[in-house]
C-alpha cells in the first residue's frame, strides 16, 4: 500500500462524519451528500497515488465533495425539480456555512446533530444503526450489510429508505432540548449496543469476519463517547463493548467456537481491558445514573471480574452470581438469568446450577439445553445430558457452535 | 413542516366516561396548555383542531368497480377511537414531539403533509 493510499484511509477513518456533517450543514441535502463524498474519494484514489497526497487530505476531500453537490444542483436546476431539504436547528441556520477550518467544538456539534439524527427514535433500530455506521464512520455498505446478515442490496436499499424518511417525517438535523437528551443519548447507545451485538449474533454460516465488524461499532461508541465525554451512558457502554470485543481471537479455534473457560487469556486484547477498567471507575458511574446505564455497567463488571481472572479457576463466580442478581433486579431477561445458573453452578456446583436453570426458557435457540446439557454431563447424568444435547443440537443455527455441540455430546462416550 | 396529529386512543388514559368532574378540567387544561404552548414557539401554529365524534356517528365511504357504497362505523379498527386531531405546522418532529408531551397520554399518529412546492 502507498502512502497516498494510507493517507486516504486514514482521513476517511477519521473525518467521515465532519465531512457528512459540513455538507449537509452547507447544502441540507442527504440524498445527495453521501454519494459526493463517495465519488470524492473515489476520485482521491485515483489521482492522490500519480500527484500524491495533498497537504490538508480532509479539505481536499470537502472542496472535491461540496463540487460534486453544486454539480448536481446545477443540473437539477435545469430539470427544475425541487427537492425536500433536511430541517435544521435555529442556530445553525442563523450561523450559516461552516468549513473544516471552524473552531473544533462548532464542527463537533455539527458531528453530534449528525449522530441525533442518524439514531432518531422514529426510525427503525437496525435502519439506525445501518444508518450511523454509515454516515458517522463511513464504513461501506457492504460490511454493515454483512455485519446485519443481509444481502448488499437489501441494506443499501434500508439506508436510502432511512434517509428519505428523516426529510419525510421531519427528522431534524439537531440537538434536542435539554429535557429530552438524555433520553435521546440512551437511544444512541442502545443504536450502537445493537450493531455490537449483531457481529456477535449467532449467523447461518462461518461468521468469523463479522467479530472483526463488531469493531466498527465499538468505533462508534468511542466516537460519541468524543463528544459527550461525562456522558454516564457512553462510559458504561464503551467499558461494556470493549471487554466483550477483547475476547474476539481467543473465542475461535481453527474454525471452532471456544468457551470462555476454555479461552487462551494470553489472546484477550489486554490494552482494551485496562481501558475498559479505567472506564468502570470513572467518577460519573459512582452518581446515580438511568437503568440502561446501570444495566450496562453491570453488565460490564461481570464481564470485567472474568478479564481479571488470570485463569478461569481464578473467576470470583459468587462475586459474578451477586452481579448478576442485581441485574436481573434491573432489567429481569431470559438471558442473564441462564448466564446466572451457569455461574452459580460454577459457584456451587452442577446440582445448584440445574436448580437455577429451572423454569429459563428462551424458545428460539439452543443455549439453554446446551447449558442443561453441559451441567448434567458434569453432574454425572450422560442418559439426560445425551437427550438435552439432542435437543440443542436440533435447534442450533450456527455452525461453529454445531461442531463444539456434536463434540461434547461425542465425549459422552 | 405541516403535520396532521391524530388522537388515536387513551393509551394508558382510562375512558373519558370514566374521568371525575377534576380529571376531566385537569385534561382540558392539559389542552389549554398546549394550545398556549404552540402560540408561543416561534415557527409553530394550530392551523386545526377538533374533538371527533364516537364511532357509531361515522360513516365510511367506499368505491369498488365504479360503485360507491356507504357503511356505518369506522374505516378501520384503529380509527374506532379516533377520538380528535391537530393540523399543526411545526420547524420539525423534535418540535411537534415536545410540544405533543403537554397533552394527555394519547397514541398518536403524526403524519406530514406532503409539501405540493
Amino acid at each position: 500500500m502507498t502512502a497516498a493510499d494510507d493517507a486516504l484511509e486514514q482521513v476517511v477513518r477519521e473525518e467521515w462524519g465532519r465531512l457528512v456533517a459540513l455538507l449537509l450543514v452547507r447544502f441540507r441535502r442527504l440524498d445527495l451528500v453521501e454519494d459526493a463524498l463517495g465519488d470524492a474519494v473515489e476520485a482521491a484514489s485515483r489521482t492522490w497515488p500519480v500527484d500524491g497526497a495533498p497537504d490538508n487530505p480532509a479539505a481536499w476531500l470537502m472542496t472535491t465533495a461540496r463540487r460534486r453537490v453544486l454539480d448536481r444542483l446545477r443540473t437539477e436546476e435545469v430539470s427544475r425539480r425541487k427537492q425536500a431539504l433536511l430541517v435544521t436547528d435555529a442556530d445553525l441556520r442563523q450561523e450559516g456555512t461552516r468549513t473544516m477550518a471552524d473552531a473544533g467544538s462548532q464542527v463537533e456539534d455539527d458531528v453530534l446533530r449528525l449522530v441525533l439524527m442518524c439514531t432518531h427514535p422514529a426510525l427503525a433500530p437496525e435502519a439506525a444503526s445501518a444508518l450511523s455506521l454509515r454516515l458517522v464512520l463511513g464504513v461501506p455498505t457492504h460490511d454493515i450489510a454483512r455485519l446485519f446478515l443481509v444481502p448488499e442490496p437489501t441494506m443499501a436499499a434500508r439506508i436510502t429508505r432511512a434517509k428519505k424518511r428523516i426529510i419525510g417525517a421531519g427528522i431534524p438535523f439537531a440537538v434536542p432540548d435539554a429535557t429530552v437528551l438524555p433520553d435521546r443519548l440512551d437511544t444512541v447507545a442502545q443504536t450502537a449496543y445493537l450493531a455490537f451485538t449483531a457481529g456477535y449474533a449467532p449467523g447461518s454460516g462461518p461468521d468469523l469476519l463479522r467479530a472483526e465488524l463488531a469493531g466498527e461499532a465499538v468505533r462508534l461508541v468511542r466516537t460519541v463517547l468524543g463528544l459527550r465525554p461525562d456522558e454516564p451512558v457512553l462510559v458504561a457502554l464503551l467499558a461494556l463493548v470493549l471487554l466483550q470485543h477483547s475476547r474476539r481471537d481467543a473465542r475461535v479455534s481453527e474454525g471452532r467456537l471456544v468457551l470462555l473457560p476454555d479461552q487462551d487469556r494470553s489472546r484477550w486484547h489486554h490494552d482494551e481491558v485496562e481501558e475498559a477498567m479505567s472506564l468502570l471507575a470513572h467518577p460519573v458511574l459512582t452518581r446515580p445514573v438511568t437503568l440502561l446505564t446501570a444495566s450496562y455497567a453491570l453488565q460490564a463488571r461481570i464481564a470485567a471480574e472474568h478479564a481479571r481472572a488470570l485463569r478461569p479457576e481464578d473467576t470470583r463466580w459468587e462475586q459474578v452470581v451477586a452481579l448478576y442478581d442485581a441485574l436481573l433486579d434491573l432489567a429481569p431477561s431470559p438471558g442473564a438469568r441462564l448466564a446466572r445458573a451457569v455461574a452459580v453452578a460454577e459457584a456451587h456446583g452442577p446440582a445448584a446450577g440445574l436448580a437455577a436453570l429451572e423454569g429459563v426458557d428462551i424458545p428460539t435457540g439452543h443455549r439453554v439445553a446446551a447449558v442443561r446439557a453441559e451441567l448434567l454431563a458434569r453432574g454425572g447424568d450422560p442418559v439426560a445430558a445425551r437427550a438435552a444435547y439432542d435437543q440443542a443440537i436440533a435447534a442450533c443455527r450456527n455452525e461453529v457452535e454445531l461442531a463444539h455441540l456434536r463434540e461434547r455430546r461425542a465425549a459422552l462416550g | 413542516m405541516k403535520y396532521l396529529v391524530l388522537l388515536i386512543g387513551d393509551g394508558e388514559l382510562k375512558p373519558w366516561s370514566e374521568h371525575t368532574a377534576d380529571e376531566q378540567s385537569e385534561v382540558m387544561r392539559r389542552f389549554e396548555a398546549f394550545d398556549a404552548a404552540c402560540r408561543e414557539r416561534e415557527g409553530v401554529e394550530v392551523l386545526a383542531g377538533e374533538a371527533l365524534a364516537g364511532p357509531t356517528h361515522v360513516t365510511t365511504v367506499r368505491t369498488r368497480g365504479g360503485e360507491t357504497r356507504l357503511t356505518e362505523g369506522p374505516y378501520a379498527e384503529v380509527i374506532e377511537q379516533l377520538g380528535g386531531f391537530y393540523l399543526v405546522e411545526a420547524p420539525d418532529l423534535d418540535v411537534l414531539l415536545e410540544l405533543l408531551r403537554i397533552l394527555p397520554a394519547y397514541d398518536m399518529q403524526l403524519s406530514p403533509a406532503v409539501d405540493p412546492y
